[in-house]
């Protein structure tokens, strides 16, 4: 059973998306996507001020086994990214929700077509 | 069947296991129109006596003539013990170290290599090989692409002193990537400055400098490194390893050092062998591991604390990242390491140096014996390593014909790649050739420019 | 089997200043370390690389302990699924290494090398004889190479005939690794199609997935699931009609070698991969040799040089005989040592062991399957026959038991096997891809048996055993993932 926090948004890619009380938008990847990946080695992460549209891989988590594209849940411009992934990739494993935020987003249109908490656990349910 | 083991019991015993009647009801799954009756094409087997007698025969039929060619493949003296060693069946034999604990051998060998080559270049991390010097050049202007953070043409600047066979290598292989390969002429026999000048500020992502050139001829490393640094320019090395012993690495260009080394393992206990297999090396600094190629071994512990050696980095290669691999290369060159790592470990770094000083010698012996002959001039006055251009004053091709006529092989005829510098031969003498080898191509050049007739 | 206890050190362990194979080392002139005069000051290397000083013994003793610390085919059984690890003769290794092949330089020019270019020659010969193809090119140095220019010809021929927006290449989900990378190598966009529960590609969702935008498809057959593909036919005509071309991949050409050729199931481009099919060495990584094989509307596109024949004289064909080549792929022309090894390996077997390759591959992975499911084994795919390999999943003992493939393929180095491939395919989960090859003995295939039904009945009654296996290697099991993170890649003398 994963973690799944009720007050998060997510997609169907496994990226949750958290609205900060600035107006910005904070990104990781979900517990379910951590525990599938394995330890982090390595996290590539995205320069303050790159543009990206939804759906656009904006990062790579790296594990042993395997090295995965984390998207874009919404358009906006990246206003920062955790340097503390540079040492600490584990951090992701351990606080997915938490210090293992990968990226901070100034939105650029209101967030949409994300899934609820229920929704995405209907989503993993369904993958079985 | 030469290698099976199977006896008509072992056969039916195992059929009536699996509970088929016949052999043939095991390929029931296939249609019947597309098995194929007979082979007509292949001849019968051989047996291995038989299968000797022609391979000898084969063999000396191409004889061993004396060998005065270098472009990119050298004759070394190999101590036998590489290759003793290295065709011991449990390296010759052995599988890609996936399965690590298995594998101890390889992975250590490898990780021994990896140190050899970063420190011969001059840099801080190598991987486990490529196929050679010439894809080793796409493979470094690939990655060159990869670690570049700010440009984005996909350009890379190659002189025409790099191989002529590197560039269309490179050429071949990654322009089906969206890279350019814009060609440098360098009509003096190197590259400088100067040529480079019309391409400042503009983007450009990496330039390729060869070192000994193709001509054997030294480049100025120093001043074209610091060029292209101060253009936002990348710069991949593609050098000779034994060159690497007496003179500076690519670690070491200029004020930076060079971003990227590749070069071919050819020369370190490789036998010519008609061309291959060889290895490609690719070295760079740490901050660009990520972006390497090819496989890369590291040192770790196992569950009880101790030394051992594991593939890393592995999310990067093609069974893992698939689609997005930095490359789609899997087997490479491992034997071809394995000969190389044994052989840097017999030379050291004082019998390198022998060789390539030896080498050397030889060739300005070679060089000074055949300019001493009506017809032979040296093409370029500039610092060399081991290798030299000759101008003949008639076409080459047939001098280096009537020379195979005598069993030598004088050069390679440099008119087809580069018809600019007239009729013009590439020589090489390493320190395989004494100097009664070469007395024996001066007096059979000297016999060859006197007999025929020049041309009109 | 007895492994090394004591782990090897490190080469530059044992250097000491002044110690070196003096012998191998040039010694006519007196002071060879000082750089020759006429090399500029600027250019000079300054501090030596760190090479190992060490007595000629010395290197020999501890490469010599590396090599045993390694499995070998000449040591161990190999069923690794894919790979193909059949015997590589001596022979082929002896008398490619003659002098005259041996000391030839690959510029030397043909009139000097007709005994080599002629067993080169008669190599395209035979190859495109097994094949069923019309072409044969020899310079891609390992199957992945021989990939990339199978997919560039490809392209090549669909631009030469004006249609340039074919640039999508279909892949089963369960394709190697390989086929979707060297797609995006050449600019194509990959798209991937199901695979159906008895192994086969999904036949409809390929018709769904063709169109102008088709390139070509890339298949393996028997596939990658161990399974011949039954409707290839079909497959060849849906692709063919759309406009696309078919590619071969040859991984898996041992199983069916002698019985069925890519050519006649409608392939236009093959690759081999000659260090599987055709036993030259795998070397611990390579080297390997990639041959690709055409058809007829795919000639002019083969990557240089290729070996013509004039007379009874043969010579290297280049950029001017072939203006339409894809190009140069190797410095040279390939792996040449490695084909020296194939021709060899093709001339001993002659016509009748070329036929029996495919039946005895394929008569021992049944019978190692047959006796696998008997012991309790769950094959992927029990109603097919196996091809020359087959699937073992253990997706059962990892839900039962807690033990997963991995753990059985470490628990088998323990009972001195090399373990089958695993986690590949990737769509069939825990699985063990098993392939004995031709050149095993029904003893060799009983003692893995044997081996497999302790490892599933200690699975059952001592799980930890198998779960923190091996336990007799120089090393226990690695920490994959400290080795990524502290990147310890090159030896450090203390500080």
């Amino acid at each position: 059973m994963s973690n799944i926090p009720a007050d998060l948004k997510y997609t169907k890619s496994h990226e949750w998306v958290r609205t900060l009380a600035n107006g910005n938008v904070e990104v990781g990847i979900t517990d379910h996507a951590q525990a599938a990946l394995g330890d982090l080695v390595f996290v590539d992460v995205p320069e303050a001020g790159k543009a990206l549209k939804a759906g656009d891989s904006f990062a790579v988590v790296e594990s042993v086994k395997a090295a995965s594209d984390v998207y874009a849940p919404i358009a906006g411009s990246v206003v920062e990214s955790n340097s503390g992934l540079g040492s600490q990739p584990e951090l992701i494993n351990s606080e997915p929700y938490g210090a293992g935020w990968i990226m901070r987003l100034k939105p650029g249109s209101a967030p949409a077509g994300l899934l609820s908490a229920a929704e995405y656990q209907a989503l993993l349910d369904a993958e079985g | 069947m030469p290698f099976n083991p199977h006896t008509p019991k072992d056969v039916s015993d195992m059929l009536a296991a699996i509970g088929a009647k016949k052999i043939e009801d095991l390929f029931d799954e296939i249609p019947k129109e597309l098995r194929i009756e007979s082979l007509a094409g292949i001849p019968d087997a051989l047996n291995e006596m038989h299968t000797g007698k022609l391979m000898m025969a084969r063999a000396a039929q191409d004889g061993t003539p004396l060998n005065f060619i270098g472009a990119g493949a050298y004759e070394h003296h190999i101590p036998s013990a590489v290759w003793a060693v290295t065709t011991r069946g449990e390296f010759y034999s052995a599988y890609t170290p996936y399965q690590a604990e298995a594998s101890q051998g390889t992975l250590q060998l490898i990780y021994e290599y990896q140190t050899m080559i970063s420190s011969l270049t001059g840099m801080e991390v190598s991987n486990a090989s490529l196929y050679d010097g010439g894809s080793a050049v796409a493979e470094a202007s690939l990655m060159a692409i990869r670690a570049h953070r700010k440009s984005k043409s996909q350009r890379i600047l190659v002189p025409t002193t790099v191989h002529p066979n590197y560039r269309k290598v490179a050429v071949a292989t990654a322009t089906g990537q969206g890279v350019r390969f814009d060609e440098v002429p360098c009509p003096k026999g190197f590259l400088s400055v100067g040529d480079l000048k019309k391409f400042e500020g503009e983007d450009v992502t990496a330039i390729v400098i060869q070192q000994p050139n193709f001509f054997g001829v030294l480049e100025d490393v120093d001043a074209i490194t610091d060029w292209a640094h101060a253009n936002s320019i990348m710069v991949i090395g593609s050098v000779n390893p034994t060159s690497l012993a007496i003179l500076k690495p690519p670690g070491e260009w200029g004020t930076k050092g060079a971003d990227i080394a590749c070069g071919d393992c050819q020369p370190l206990g490789v036998p010519l062998s008609s061309g291959g297999p060889y290895a490609g090396f690719l070295t760079t600094k740490m901050e660009n591991v990520r972006q390497m190629p090819g496989r890369i071994v590291g040192r770790t512990v196992d569950a009880n604390g101790h030394q051992g050696f594991a593939l890393t980095l592995q999310a990067r290669e093609q069974h893992i990242r698939r689609g997005k691999a930095t490359s789609n290369i899997c087997t490479n060159q491992g034997l071809l390491v394995t000969a190389a790592t044994i052989y840097l470990s017999l030379l050291g770094p004082e019998g390198l140096a022998r060789v390539a000083n030896e080498s050397h010698a030889r060739t300005n012996e070679l060089v000074a014996s055949l300019t001493r002959i009506k017809g032979v001039k040296l093409a370029f006055d500039r610092a060399r390593f081991h290798e030299a251009v000759l101008l003949l004053d008639r076409p080459v091709a047939p001098v280096i014909a009537e020379l195979a006529r005598r069993g030598i092989v004088g050069g390679f005829d440099l008119s087809n790649d580069y018809p600019e510098l007239g009729n013009a031969l590439l020589v090489c003498a390493t320190e395989t050739r004494t100097s009664d080898d070469i007395q024996k191509y001066a007096d059979a050049l000297g016999e060859t420019l006197k007999a025929a007739v020049r041309a009109a | 089997m007895a492994m090394q206890k004591h782990p090897e050190k490190i080469i530059f362990e044992y250097s000491r200043p002044g110690r070196g194979a003096f012998g191998q080392w040039p010694t006519e002139r007196d002071t060879p370390n000082e750089i020759a005069a006429d090399i500029p000051e600027n250019l000079r290397r300054k501090k030596p690389a760190m090479l190992p000083e060490v007595s000629e013994l010395e290197v020999v003793r501890h490469f010599t302990k590396l090599s045993q610390l390694n499995f070998s085919i000449d040591t161990h059984f190999y069923p690794l699924g894919s790979c193909t690890m059949k015997y590589n003769p001596k022979a082929c290794n002896a008398f490619a290494m003659l002098p005259g092949f041996l000391g030839r330089h690959p510029l030397a020019p043909d009139s000097l090398g007709q005994g080599f270019l002629s067993c080169m020659f008669e190599l395209q010969e035979m190859l495109k004889e097994v094949t069923g193809m019309q072409g044969v090119a020899l310079s891609p140095m390992a199957g992945a190479h021989g990939e990339f220019a199978g997919v560039a010809m490809i392209r090549a021929y669909h631009r030469a005939r004006g249609d340039l927006a074919r640039n999508e290449i279909i892949v089963p989900i369960a394709a190697h690794g390989t086929n979707p990378a060297t797609a995006t190598m050449c600019g194509c966009v990959v798209k991937e199609i199901p695979v159906n529960d008895e192994g086969d590609v999904d036949v409809e969702a390929l018709k769904a997935a063709v169109g102008p935008n088709t390139a070509g498809i890339m298949l393996t057959n028997p596939s990658t699931c161990g399974v011949f593909e039954r409707r290839i036919k079909e497959v060849a005509k849906i692709v063919h009609d759309a406009g696309g071309l078919l590619y071969y991949d040859g991984a898996n050409l041992n199983a069916i070698l002698g019985k069925v050729r890519p050519g006649d199931m409608g392939f236009d481009v093959i690759h081999m991969n000659l260090h599987k099919t055709f036993s030259t060495p795998h070397g611990g990584g390579g080297p390997g040799a990639g041959a690709v094989g055409v058809s007829s509307r795919l000639l002019p596109f083969m990557p240089i040089p290729v070996v013509g024949k004039e007379g009874d004289k043969y010579r290297w064909l280049t950029e001017k005989d072939l203006p339409q080549s894809i190009g140069r792929l190797s410095a040279f022309m390939g792996n040449a040592g490695v084909l020296l090894r194939a021709y060899i390996y093709m001339r001993m077997l002659g016509r009748e062991g070329m036929h029996r390759v495919g039946e005895y591959a394929t008569l021992n992975a049944n019978y190692l399957m047959a006796q696998l499911a008997k012991a309790g084994f769950d094959p992927a795919y029990p109603t097919r026959r196996a091809s020359h390999e087959f699937i073992i999943t253990a997706k059962k003992q990892k839900n039962d038991l807690g033990v997963s493939a991995m753990d059985i393929a470490k628990r088998l180095l323990d009972y001195g096997f090399h373990a089958p491939t695993t986690y590949f395919p990737l769509l069939v989960p825990e699985c063990l891809l098993i392939e004995p090859t031709e050149t095993e003995s029904k003893e060799a295939l009983d003692g893995f048996i044997d081996a497999m039904v302790s490892i599933l009945k200690e699975a059952e009654t001592q799980a930890d055993l198998v779960k923190t296996a091996p336990h007799t290697m120089t090393v226990r099991r690695l920490d994959d993932v400290r080795a990524a993170r502290q990147l310890d890649l090159t030896w450090k003398p203390a500080a």
